[in-house]
């Protein structure tokens, strides 16, 4: 494993079935988005995990910093009345 | 194996069986030792899909020729002489760029083998073909990016990856051989006639060349044996390594 050359990073994204959408699963080396399709399927899909793959250049994200997680988040913690519990769900709606 | 009167179907079954078996432990090899964590995951996967079909193709010869001989016994218990892959496989996996054009020439050719057996009157063997299709496209889509990128790469990456197609290329006549149990198969519409395989090997092969700015080689000499069980030097050590746990441990377990 020489380490001259680092490949960029890439997030894997796995659609598992159809109807779900696709869920991070990792991330990988690879020169190209091309090849980073086709590591991805190697790696991360060897077990049947999935019917579709999406790979992202992990510098292409822009992420929230843990140094902003309180005002970012924590104002949301005590408006309770922004969750619908307050409502009759009827049984036959199963997921909401 | 030296027996005469075996069904050419089960000589030509073992053939393409070798072939799988033999460049599955060559790529086999390469565990833990690839450029790449995500490259070293991507060869053996490869590796395990030839091994797959290896075994489907042991079982039926073994029903072709009568002997009921099991997987292991056709991999481990016998010797060079009774190996009838074609020389390409067995070939050392030398540099990454080594490995991707054996991977391509011998893809490529598979590829179109196994196209043409889907079609045989043998119902097993056109069955093993269908599954081992997919596999197989894969495999060649893999070696092809390879190919792509080394060749139209960097100036060394493009000059390993010459060196290497230089260095196989002779190899690749053996393919396309023909002899008295390819004429019989093929009379008998269980395998594709190899001449015709050899048009689409070419055209598909050099279409990748060109798009990753390499050269087709051109050479005169053009060793063979490997379908008579004639090999290469490197082949018997290759075997040794593959053998010695089951021949020092027969019948050994996990």
């Amino acid at each position: 494993m020489s380490e001259q050359v680092r490949e960029p990073l890439w997030e894997v994204f796995i659609r598992s079935r159809r109807g779900l959408s696709h869920n991070h699963v990792g991330s990988l080396h690879a020169a190209d988005a091309q090849m980073a399709l086709r590591n991805a399927r190697d790696v991360f899909t060897r077990r049947m995990e999935g019917i579709s793959i999406w790979v992202v250049p992990s510098a292409s994200i822009t992420a929230s910093s843990p140094d902003e997680r309180d005002p970012f988040f924590e104002p949301a913690a005590d408006k309770a009345y922004r969750h619908p519990t307050f409502y009759d769900i009827p049984k036959e709606v199963k997921q909401l | 194996m030296t027996a005469v009167a075996v069904d050419p179907a089960a000589v030509y079954t073992l053939r393409h069986a070798d072939d799988c078996l033999v460049l599955s432990h060559r790529l086999a090899q390469w565990s833990s030792r690839a450029p790449s964590l995500e490259e070293d995951v991507a060869l053996t996967n490869i590796a395990l899909d030839l091994l797959g079909q290896a075994r489907a193709l042991y079982t039926r010869t073994s029903e072709l020729d009568g002997t009921g001989r099991s997987e292991d016994a056709h991999a481990f218990q016998r010797d060079e002489r009774d190996f009838v892959n074609c020389l390409l496989v067995e070939q050392e996996n030398g540099d990454f760029a080594v490995t991707v054009a054996r991977q391509l020439l011998f893809s490529t050719y598979q590829l179109e083998t196994w196209r043409a057996l889907g079609g045989s009157t043998d119902r097993q063997v056109a069955a093993i073909a269908a599954k081992a299709v997919k596999e197989v496209t894969y495999h060649l889509d893999h070696a092809t990016q390879w190919t792509l990128r080394l060749g139209d790469g960097t100036a060394e990456s493009h000059e390993r990856m010459r060196a290497a197609l230089e260095q196989l290329w002779p190899y690749t006549a053996e393919l396309f051989e023909t002899d008295a149990v390819t004429d019989d198969v093929v009379a008998r519409g269980v395998a594709g006639d190899p001449q015709r395989l050899r048009a689409a090997w070419d055209s598909s092969v050099d279409q990748v060349l060109r798009e990753a700015t390499l050269e087709r080689p051109s050479t005169s000499w053009t060793p063979t044996g490997g379908r008579r069980g004639l090999h290469t030097e490197c082949f018997g050590y290759m075997l040794a390594e593959m053998q010695h746990l089951h021949r020092a441990h027969p019948g050994a377990r996990w």
